[in-house]
């Protein structure tokens, strides 16, 4: 226990710290914070529930839009500001600025968990690879008709409003670092408090056996949908972040980006080791790192690099790094290790 | 709201038309999808991949003056080996364990042969002139290109084709051995491991024949492959697995819906159209098989 409160407050002072340590590397350490969210978030599913989505980039897409347009839509009209040029003749104040993006935020985190509640009944009934498939058919139409609505911008993309001087202060990096690290902690809490209670047991019963779970009279499609809803919650909070971060939203190579942000959370969490808490935390920071060192020296051939690294994984590693660290240290998990039981398998080996 | 297609009736025509001939390629790649879905319990992503690949063989004997019809001999036959090697380096460690592993490691493989074949033949969308010219039908009102029914009866004659070979050979019959139990055709002396690299060999051919005749009918582009995907993953569930009438009609119904989507909702909203139409037919087939307190599995 005290290990433990020694090890948050390293990681805090850390986060704090970070961007005035590494003031060029505030842009990555915050995306980095996204990372780690969306890899927890589809941890939920994915490695707890046993449901593999390819979807959760709907709701993190979804949040993107919402948020860039409520900020905008709450002082200006939407259409002419993504008609072209909008942000050069309308500008937020400050104050116009953070109150839009709060809630903006807010509204990019309910109305993704209210869709998923909606939707999620009907999907969730799916098992298996058709839910996989599913759920990838479903981010990739959101972003092929997201791509054709004019008044977010259709093909031409969504510029967000630019962030304001505040004075003579100009502390965008700082502004989207500290939002990212406070929802990623929030985050964190919020997954940690939920695992620690019967839902994950719940959860965990749904992936081992669905139909055995249902049997012990457990109302699964209830959990699923709260489930996939408190993925889409956070899922949507990290879009609204990233679309201020990056500042210009497309539909499919930015907000609804299967091909990247779709398949790394997947691969994040399965590089971390799935279920359990910390794996998509370790995952997602060695891929990132992994990710911006090679998008730097080998810029273009990152997307042959991505597809090897996923075959690689998906087929030798499939543990991740914690299944990993349990194999080798089985005491640190808190597992009874019969020390005969070890050295029979070490020499059956 | 003025749509084209209410106001000249012979477009209907027309777009159905086009979406059988369009439909009959669909179905060529499902077949694929299916035979190797059916025999290793594999649903392979980078299929679209695979076709696309298979045009480029057309398209750049077309670059070298070769007519590019040819390709529908050459393709599949470089096709089945770029299959049996994916096999060797892939598929085949992923063959018995979880859906999810192979639907995740052929991800990997789309996305690899989407960034090589941006590598080496570049982004742009290109097409292979086959230079057939066009036959018009009822007073000219309605244009059907002949390479169109050229792929058409090029498609037909290689399912068939295909179908008399499962059902002669000694090969096919191993093949439809193993697809109905694998542990029982390795005891009575099927190399099952030969078998799999040849089924996916033989549906990587037909990617390859599919993908020369979609370069000589339509465009292809190195991005184009996951809608191909996704088009004959929604055929085989509306089919079902080993129906093969079931695979050439509800291709054509596919194509024909296309077409429609094409001229009703715009062009920009064809991908999307389809897409959502495999969420609606996966949530349909949902609810009504909940009501026999079934799921799809």
């Amino acid at each position: 226990m005290n290990k433990n409160i020694i090890l948050y407050a390293a990681i805090l002072i850390f986060g704090i710290a970070a961007p005035f340590v590494f003031p060029a590397f505030k842009v990555q350490l915050s995306i980095l914070c996204i990372l780690i969210i969306l890899a927890i978030t589809w941890n939920v599913q994915g490695g707890e529930m046993g449901y593999n989505t390819f979807g959760n980039i709907l709701f993190y897409g979804l949040g993107m839009y919402l948020c860039a347009s409520v900020q905008v839509g709450m002082f200006f009209p939407l259409a002419e500001w993504t008609e072209g040029g909008g942000e050069k003749t309308f500008v937020h104040t400050p104050a116009q600025f953070f109150q839009g993006f709060a809630v903006g935020l807010a509204v990019a985190a309910i109305v993704p968990a209210i869709v998923a509640g909606l939707i999620d009944y009907s999907i969730l009934g799916l098992r298996g690879h058709y839910f996989a498939i599913c759920t990838l058919g479903l981010g990739v139409a959101a972003g092929e008709i997201s791509g054709g609505i004019e008044i977010i911008g259709a093909g031409q993309g969504f510029t967000t409003p630019p962030f304001p001087k505040v004075g003579s202060l100009e502390a965008r990096g700082e502004f989207f670092y500290f939002c990212s690290f406070a929802v990623l902690i929030f985050t964190f809490l919020a997954v940690k408090a939920i695992y620690s209670t019967r839902f994950k047991l719940v959860l965990n019963a749904i992936r081992d056996n669905e139909d055995k779970a249902e049997a012990m009279g457990i109302q699964t499609m209830k959990y699923k949908i709260i489930g996939w809803m408190i993925s889409a919650f956070f899922c949507g909070l990290a879009g609204g972040i990233m679309g201020g971060l990056v500042g210009y939203i497309d539909s499919t190579d930015v907000a609804f980006d299967g091909r990247e942000m779709g398949v790394f959370m997947v691969l994040m969490a399965i590089l971390g080791g799935k279920g359990t808490l910390w794996g998509p935390v370790i995952g997602a920071t060695v891929f990132h790192i992994f990710k911006e060192g090679f998008w730097t020296f080998f810029l273009g051939w990152q997307y042959v690099a991505l597809g090897v690294l996923i075959v690689v994984i998906v087929i030798y590693f499939p543990e991740g790094i914690m299944g990993w660290l349990r194999e080798k240290y089985p005491e640190r998990f808190g597992e009874v290790v019969d020390e005969a039981d070890r050295k029979a398998q070490v020499e059956l080996k | 709201m003025d749509f084209l297609i209410f106001q000249v009736p012979m477009l209907t025509v027309q777009a159905v038309l086009d979406g059988l001939l369009l439909g009959i390629l669909f179905a060529l790649i499902a077949y694929g999808m299916a035979l190797q879905w059916g025999v290793m319990n594999i649903i392979n992503i980078a299929q679209g991949d695979l076709v696309i690949l298979g045009g480029y063989i057309a398209y750049f004997m077309y670059l070298y003056g070769i007519h590019p019809a040819w390709g529908v001999i050459v393709s599949p036959i470089i096709m089945y080996f770029v299959g049996v090697i994916i096999y060797k380096l892939v598929i085949n460690k992923v063959v018995d364990r979880d859906l999810f592993i192979s639907i995740l490691a052929t991800f990997g493989i789309s996305i690899l042969f989407m960034q090589l074949m941006n590598f080496a033949f570049g982004a742009d969308v290109v097409l292979a002139n086959s230079g057939y010219g066009t036959t018009m039908l009822f007073d000219n009102s309605v244009t059907l290109p002949n390479s169109k029914i050229f792929s058409a009866f090029i498609s037909i004659l290689f399912a068939i084709g295909l179908v008399i070979y499962m059902k002669k050979s000694k090969l096919g019959r191993a093949i439809r051995a193993t697809a109905q139990n694998a542990r029982a055709a390795k005891i009575l002396g099927v190399d099952t491991e030969k078998v799999y690299a040849a089924t996916f060999g033989i549906n990587a051919a037909l990617c390859g024949v599919a993908g020369a005749l979609i370069s000589i009918t339509f465009t292809i582009h190195p991005y184009m492959g996951l809608p191909y995907t996704i088009r004959s993953f929604m055929i085989v569930i509306v089919a079902g697995l080993g129906n093969l009438p079931g695979v050439a009609m509800s291709g054509m119904g596919l194509g024909v819906f296309e077409e429609f989507a094409d001229y009703i909702l715009g062009t920009e909203f064809r991908i999307g159209s389809v897409f959502l139409l495999l969420v609606l037919i996966l949530v349909y087939r949902r609810f009504k098989l909940s009501k026999k307190r079934e799921y799809l599995k």
